[in-house]
């Protein structure tokens, strides 16, 4: 669950941002839409305790964050969030088994070649273990990134543009997979996009069971962000 | 996932620039080690040649050619002195012990020194085969000279005029091997020993005309120089100064020629150190130009790193052991190479039989190697590791 109120974030030396308050129930569904520029980055850097409100309170999971700071916060984000970034950020230098092992080391946990195997098997990549990511198809990268975002059974799974760059086809494929994903493991999902495709591409059902929100965030004034987007 | 396979594996994803940056690195650290082991193994050779001599007495000239040559023997002596000077050098109330040097053959370019059985015990040598002479043109071969030489006991042989190979052979006086010393890690390893009597027949059976003329010989036999022993350290203050100046010899004390040679050396291995300096400091640079930019590559890889959940430290951790990585591998090579470079020096020294160098040698100091590569590789990882704690997620988030 997600639930913010009354959240502000002040740019040092630029803007502050005001986001609309939501509350998310535990396995449901945040469309966060808007065009570029307009906070959704730094929503999810919320979030995920990346960076500190200049105002408001925001609970994650059960887990109200102004009560985390640095060390603590990274530790809670290695357990709490699960993160597909929009370039899905797999090393290159490593095996896409290595690739998962960093997010247990990351988090401090004991490297567990087994959770890793059963990770890739939900997402029908366990075959790809030992290939390097410059080996793998867009589509089997996307897997495995999203494998390792749910690695450590997120409570939260934050995706940034994941229809980035995608036809048509493999954009329904992707949106698909997330919401299943995130079905299957009971975790929340957050999307962030500005391709107005992926709203089209929510099921029927999820609005008709409200378990779909929407939080449509505009441009605000002196849109600092777009300065760092360009 | 361990932090220092995780840092190997990030290491060797870009290989050529890995690679290039352990070569360098490993120069500057074999440059320093060949130094360490040159000046560590010339020490010892000086201090275990020198033990217990206190002055070396023989013909006027430059003193450190009497030193380097009548110890070390690695040059020509400055000429000889007679030998009943010496022999009242014997009666001097200071002097403990006098052991006689004489040279001017050689077989094989190896040094035919006459001597006393003293010349032996004084460096504690002790046969591995055979005796010591009892009379005249028998010979002890020091261990190294008997190996290079092939010589075994009964062997005989006939010297050659001068202390290189190629003089004019002494035909008549035939030398026979009756013992060989084991390795002493001395310069006796490398001579071969023999009565000075030996060395006086040689060349009187060789120049004498008649009876008479052997007579007179007799009279003005000579020596190379003399090993002196005190009794008392005091005797360093006045005994020097009365050869110098009552004697048609000069005392030269080995300790302080080694210190002015050493000192000589030393602006030698002042630019060897400099050149080795030069080399780690570019090392150094590389290092952290590849790190710099490998932080700068990896960004989103290391955001995404603290997006997983690994605190800023533990991200900086990873670039610092990338870089010790390298200086590990580097002190590695470094050593190896180094040492590689000294067993090359000492197999050239080897060929004029001029052995102050040799063999593998441990030095304690020789620690200061890993310490030197792992200092400047921390140094180089500093602010590419400063880099990388203070990755802003945010930018990644952004699609930076």
């Amino acid at each position: 669950m997600i639930r913010t109120q009354g959240l502000q974030y002040h740019y040092p030396k630029g803007p502050t941002l005001s986001f609309p308050d939501v509350d998310v129930p535990q396995g449901t569904v945040l469309l966060l839409s808007g065009p570029s520029g307009c906070g959704k980055s730094t929503w999810l850097a919320l979030v995920a305790a990346l960076v500190a409100p200049s105002a408001g309170q925001i609970t994650v999971a059960d887990q109200a964050l102004d009560a985390l700071k640095n060390v603590a916060a990274d530790a809670w984000r290695a357990g709490a969030i699960g993160f597909l970034p929009q370039r899905l950020h797999l090393s290159a230098a490593l095996t896409v088994q290595q690739n998962l092992s960093v997010a247990q080391w990351a988090s401090g946990h004991a490297e567990n070649p087994a959770a890793i195997q059963t990770a890739l098997a939900a997402l029908g990549v366990a075959e790809l273990a030992q290939r390097k990511p410059a080996q793998l198809s867009g589509g089997q990268a996307q897997r495995v990134a999203l494998a390792r975002a749910v690695l450590l059974k997120p409570k939260v799974i934050l995706a940034d543009e994941p229809t980035a760059s995608l036809d048509d086809e493999a954009a329904a494929d992707a949106v698909a997979l997330l919401l299943s994903t995130a079905q299957a493991q009971g975790a929340t999902l957050v999307i962030a996009t500005h391709d107005a495709r992926v709203a089209a591409l929510m099921p029927a059902d999820l609005s008709v069971q409200k378990r779909l929100q929407l939080l449509q965030l505009k441009r605000q004034s002196n849109p600092v962000e777009r300065l760092y987007v360009e | 996932m361990k932090t220092l396979s995780l840092a190997w594996s990030y290491l060797w994803s870009r290989p050529l620039s890995a690679a290039l940056n352990l070569l360098l690195l490993s120069l500057g650290l074999a440059s320093i080690t060949f130094l360490l082991l040159v000046s560590h193994q010339l020490n010892q050779a000086f201090e275990r040649d020198l033990q217990g001599i206190d002055v070396v007495v023989g013909a006027k000239g430059s003193p450190m050619q009497l030193i380097l040559s009548g110890v070390f023997h690695i040059d020509v002596p400055p000429g000889n002195v007679p030998l009943k000077a010496v022999q009242e050098l014997q009666k001097h109330p200071m002097v403990a012990q006098v052991i006689p040097i004489s040279l001017g053959d050689n077989f094989g370019s190896f040094r035919i020194v006459g001597t006393s059985h003293d010349y032996i015990s004084h460096y504690q040598a002790t046969l591995a085969q055979g005796q010591f002479w009892t009379k005249p043109l028998q010979v002890v071969l020091g261990a190294t000279a008997a190996r290079k030489l092939g010589l075994v006991l009964g062997n005989t042989f006939v010297g050659s005029h001068g202390l290189g190979a190629g003089g004019h052979a002494h035909g008549d006086s035939i030398y026979t091997v009756v013992g060989i010393l084991a390795p002493s890690g001395s310069v006796l390893d490398r001579l071969i020993l023999t009565d000075t009597e030996s060395v006086w027949k040689v060349h009187e059976d060789y120049t004498a005309l008649d009876d008479e003329d052997r007579q007179i010989m007799i009279e003005e036999r000579e020596i190379t120089m003399a090993l002196v022993r005190y009794k008392t350290p005091l005797a360093a203050v006045s005994f020097p100064r009365f050869v110098n100046t009552s004697t048609e010899m000069q005392a030269a004390a080995p300790a302080v020629e080694i210190t002015r040679l050493l000192s000589m050396l030393g602006l030698g291995t002042d630019v060897l150190r400099a050149f080795a300096g030069v080399l780690l400091l570019t090392a150094g640079l590389s290092v952290f130009i590849a790190l710099w930019s490998a932080v700068r590559e990896r960004r989103g890889d290391l955001a995404l790193l603290r997006m997983l959940g690994a605190p800023p430290a533990k991200v900086a951790a990873l670039l610092l052991l990338e870089a010790l990585w390298l200086g590990l591998l580097a002190a590695l090579l470094g050593v190896l190479a180094g040492q590689g470079m000294t067993a090359a020096l000492a197999w050239m020294l080897a060929l004029d039989n001029s052995l102050l160098i040799g063999g593998m040698a441990w030095p304690v100091v020789l620690w200061v190697v890993p310490m030197v590569a792992l200092g400047v590789s921390l140094v180089a990882a500093l602010l590419p590791a400063l880099g990388a704690y203070r990755i802003s997620v945010l930018e990644l988030l952004q699609g930076r």
